[in-house]
């Protein structure tokens, strides 16, 4: 915007090539954001696309993977509910996927305690090797466990999957719940004791229902990071015990059929019905 | 039992190098409200926490109605506190938060711990508020869900730290008198700690000042303002007027102090101290209220020549800004009453007279509160 | 100590521990235990596997293994396009996520919403799931070839999967998430006063983003990028099933050495070398890595 002092008879033609000049700039800003928009647009596409194609797929009436399907129907889920072994690796996977919800939250709400409120020596270390999990290529977690647990024959079996998605599903709830003890007035607590309440009255009746949002976030991240995993699981599964990821990866590598979709579609709506409770329970606690 | 006697005997607190209370001793009766006050980082707070127990002492002793106990952990000290935001917990309702404590002491009797609960909520006019939550509630109302849950035990001490602090003057002034009304009529003994020293002198029987971790003076308000015992209590508490000069003589109830080199004051009064020796730099200390002033030529003698730098009206008094003709490095304020009008304005030439009974000498060693 | 104008202090300011007990903090043993059962599972699950996996890639206090590495131009073919895959997917992430993130803290808050669900939706998807479904959008007889087909552009189908290109648009799309959420934090925090105060001293729209907002967001593009980069090195699942022989990986290549050469070894000297790779990257950017930014933003 110029704002020059020139006597008015010389400023005239400014103000119109002014005018010009801002014609244009609308002109380019408005076009600016439409460049903008459209490329903000076929990236969220993008992001999207995945994740919802496998909707349509899974029911497809062909054999064959088809898009658009020619026709609908639910054969596929039925195929993937009546098939022992998909059943077989979706009960296995589940269980573990419960237990390791339970260790992680339980271990990863501890360890965040003691590294927030407690006097714990090495603390910025444990912090470091815990988070390590999430670093470390899993590809080599997956090697290394194997390499441990095949003599001791813990492949494919259920503690040797405790073990590994515990390890790897701990970080999540170190986080989210570190965070709510940040938050967290320490103050409560003290007043807590001041109310005659010991240290365990204090956590569970004050500090725990006020972390609990963090508590159940983590628990519901390490639900999924060990009901979704893949690579640690490829190498630590076996004929006997096979996680729901593995069976998924052998299928999609050498038999590609529209029951991964099924399944797929599956895990999609598990992961965004708890992803859209935590969600609920955070706008409400909120709200 | 409500209302014990609380006593500190030469507590200690150190974090690492730092001395954040140094020999701290108090004796506070039983139904007495006292206030520790003091600027940031003077130990008020971290004395508050070793009495509730958040913070072990380094050394020293607590006890509080005969029972000593400086190594009980806080849960068991039975003490009631109000925290500096009130720390209500906020997944609970008022009626649950102030049965808390009831609930941890296991009353046994659950009928006359909802009798209880209603009693509180009575006393602090509350009651129907009992189904809220604590951020439905306004700053004040808080404050008195705070009072509640504090005292539902009946504690032997109230602890209470910069209660105050988060409302508004009007709301502040209008909770002093309820929190000093209530204390009166439950005999509860009260620690409050408060950096506003206004709020301490209204409400306590006793104040205790503190600077760096030390105690400076115990006593009653009034005693504060009239004998402040160093530069620091009588600059912290109320305002003070501060002039720097040399001591020349002083014994005998008489002491004559050089101002600048052609004015000798020379104070006649009981009770001067003997601190300030002949020879020492002093401070010579007055409140504005005790200063009295005259036209220039009608003050008399042994008065000093000052200049009007500013007057302002603060409703209650007028406020005379005044610098001394021999020392222009000082300005002193004067309070006159504010009824009738002013006679002086900006730039008169006036005398001071100052009121041998009410300066004070300190020996010029130590640094002002502020 | 607590004048109302006073600087908050940190919740736990923790230079001012006292030697006597502070009923502020859990006691030493308290601490100690409620962290061991971490640290035990650590040990076991984490630690002991990986040192003995390390261990196996010097068996017998050699380093055949790893001069087997050195000496074989295809190995370090690999890890060089490892970490040129890694560069690339983490700049196409950044490229693609900015705008993307910026528009989530910019925008009015019904919408935002919307593009944050877009952003999140594929992040908890099962990343087999994800890469199943690129399977199928790139393969011979697949969408994308359909359509390039029907719309007359191509005659014939084109070779997209098992290609280096498709484990790229893939592990772009898999990470880009990671890029995205710590950008949006930190554009989050800022206060749009800043921008405002640039318009208003003068500086049109695109000046005032490139000299205010984008430099205010570099903590967050340098902790999207080096968490991309890191997760990138290490990523066996897409390239598994989306790459193909010709565009062999670190990770896809110690699969391959596992599974199908069985020559463990050496998979354990290929493992040290990228877990040595990761570290090193991790080291020396450990002050701009955030790995909780992604995850607080959920809340």
């Amino acid at each position: 915007m110029s704002t020059d002092l020139a006597p008015l008879p010389n400023r005239l033609p400014l103000i119109r090539g002014h005018y010009a000049a801002a014609t244009f700039h609308a002109f380019a800003k408005a076009f600016g954001m439409i460049v903008l928009a459209t490329v903000i647009g076929c990236v969220l596409f993008f992001l999207l696309l995945p994740t919802l194609i496998v909707i349509p797929m899974s029911l497809s009436e062909t054999d064959y993977i088809q898009f658009p399907p020619s026709g609908l129907s639910l054969k596929w889920y039925r195929a993937y509910f009546s098939d022992p072994d998909w059943m077989a690796a979706t009960w296995f996977s589940l269980k573990i996927a419960l237990a390791t919800t339970a260790t992680a939250t339980i271990m990863g709400t501890m360890a965040a305690l003691a590294i927030v409120r407690g006097r714990l020596p090495f603390s910025s270390a444990l912090q470091a090797l815990a988070l390590g999990p999430m670093i470390v290529p899993h590809i080599v977690l997956g090697v290394a466990l194997y390499l441990v647990f095949s003599p001791l024959q813990l492949t494919g079996n259920f503690f040797g999957f405790l073990i590994a998605h515990t390890v790897l599903a701990t970080p999540y709830v170190m986080i989210t719940v570190t965070a709510a003890l940040q938050r967290f007035d320490p103050a409560l607590e003290l007043a807590a004791l001041n109310c005659g309440a010991n240290r365990l009255q204090a956590f569970v009746l004050v500090v725990l229902p006020n972390i609990a949002p963090g508590v159940a976030a983590g628990a519901v991240f390490a639900f999924l990071a060990s009901f979704d995993e893949a690579t640690v699981a490829f190498f630590i599964s076996d004929i006997g015990g096979k996680s729901i990821g593995r069976k998924m990866f052998e299928d999609i590598d050498f038999n590609l059929t529209p029951v991964i979709a099924a399944v797929s579609t599956v895990l999609v709506v598990v992961s965004l019905m708890l992803m859209g409770a935590i969600h609920l329970a955070n706008a409400q606690k909120r709200g | 039992m409500i209302g014990q006697y609380l006593s500190l005997v030469g507590l200690e607190k150190h974090f690492g190098s730092v001395r954040a209370v140094t020999s701290l001793s108090l004796e506070i009766g039983a139904g007495e409200f006292v206030s520790l006050v003091g600027p940031s980082g003077s130990g008020k707070t971290t004395a508050l926490n070793m009495i509730a127990g958040f913070e072990g002492p380094s050394a020293g002793k607590i006890v509080i109605g005969g029972r000593d106990v400086t190594h009980v952990a806080p849960n068991r000290r039975g003490i009631g506190m109000v925290f500096q935001k009130y720390a209500l917990f906020p997944h609970l309702t008022v009626r649950q938060n102030i049965a808390f404590p009831l609930r941890m002491q296991r009353q046994s009797n659950k009928t006359r711990m909802t009798t209880r609960v209603e009693e509180m909520l009575e006393l602090v006019q509350l009651s129907s508020f009992g189904e809220r939550y604590p951020q439905q509630l306004s700053g004040g109302q808080q404050q008195r869900v705070a009072l509640a849950r504090a005292l539902a035990f009946e504690p032997p001490v109230l602890l209470m730290d910069e209660p105050l602090g988060a409302l508004d003057k009007k709301l502040r002034e209008a909770m002093q008198f309820e929190i000093k009304s209530l204390q009166e009529r439950l005999g509860a003994t009260v620690v409050y700690v408060t950096h506003d020293q206004d709020e301490a002198l209204t409400m306590s029987d006793r104040v205790a000042v503190m600077a760096g971790g030390e105690l400076k003076q115990f006593g009653t308000p009034t005693e504060l303002y009239r004998h402040p015992n160093s530069a620091f209590v009588a600059d912290f508490i109320g305002r003070m007027n501060f002039i720097e000069g040399n001591c020349i003589e002083n014994a005998g109830g008489t002491a004559v102090v050089r101002l600048s080199d052609d004015t000798v004051l020379s104070i006649r009064a009981q009770g001067l101290p003997a601190t300030p020796k002949a020879g020492q730099t002093i401070k010579l200390a007055i409140r504005p209220e005790r200063v009295r002033v005259a036209r220039r030529g009608e003050g008399g003698s042994g008065c000093l020549a000052a200049v009007v730098q500013a007057c302002v009206f603060v409703g209650s008094v007028h406020i005379l800004v005044v610098r001394l003709e021999s020392r222009p490095d000082v300005l002193l304020q004067i309070q006159l009453p504010a009824e009738g009008g002013l006679p002086f304005q900006e730039r008169d030439a006036v005398d001071l007279l100052l009121d041998d009974g009410a300066i004070h000498l300190f020996a010029n060693t130590e640094r002002h509160a502020a | 100590m607590s004048g109302p104008c006073e600087v908050p202090q940190p919740a736990f300011p923790r230079q001012r521990r006292s030697t006597a007990a502070s009923a502020r903090f859990y006691s030493r043993g308290v601490s100690v235990c409620l962290a061991a059962p971490l640290v035990v599972a650590l040990a076991i699950g984490f630690v002991y596997p990986v040192t003995r996996l390390v261990g196996l890639s010097f068996e017998g206090g050699s380093l055949e293994q790893h001069r087997r590495l050195v000496a074989e131009p295809l190995y370090l073919g690999v890890l060089a396009s490892t970490v040129k895959v890694a560069f690339i997917v983490t700049i196409a992430s950044l490229l693609l996520g900015f705008p993307v993130a910026y528009l989530m803290a910019r925008l009015r808050h019904g919408i935002a919403m919307v593009v944050a669900a877009c952003v999140f939706i594929p992040l908890w998807t099962s990343v087999l799931v994800r890469s199943y479904a690129w399977v199928v959008l790139l393969q011979r007889n697949g969408i994308v070839n359909t359509l390039l087909a029907d719309a007359g552009i191509t005659d014939g189908p084109l070779k997209l999967i098992y290609t280096q290109g498709a484990v790229i648009v893939a592990m772009t799309h898999v990470l880009m998430p990671f890029m995205i959420l710590p950008i949006y934090s930190t554009l989050q925090t800022l206060p749009p006063d800043y921008n405002r105060a640039a318009r208003n001293l003068g500086a049109g729209a695109f000046r005032a983003f490139i000299s205010v907002t984008l430099p205010l967001s570099l903590p967050g593009v340098f902790a999207g990028s080096v968490l991309c980069f890191v997760l990138a090195l290490g990523f066996y699942i897409t390239p598994a099933l989306v790459g193909g022989p010709g565009s062999m990986l670190m990770a896809t290549l110690i699969g391959q050495q596992t599974t199908v050469l069985l020559d463990w070894p050496f998979a354990a000297a290929l493992s040290t070398v990228l877990l040595t790779v990761t570290l090193i990257f991790v080291f020396l950017f450990r002050k701009t890595l955030s790995l909780s930014k992604g995850l607080h933003s959920v809340h």
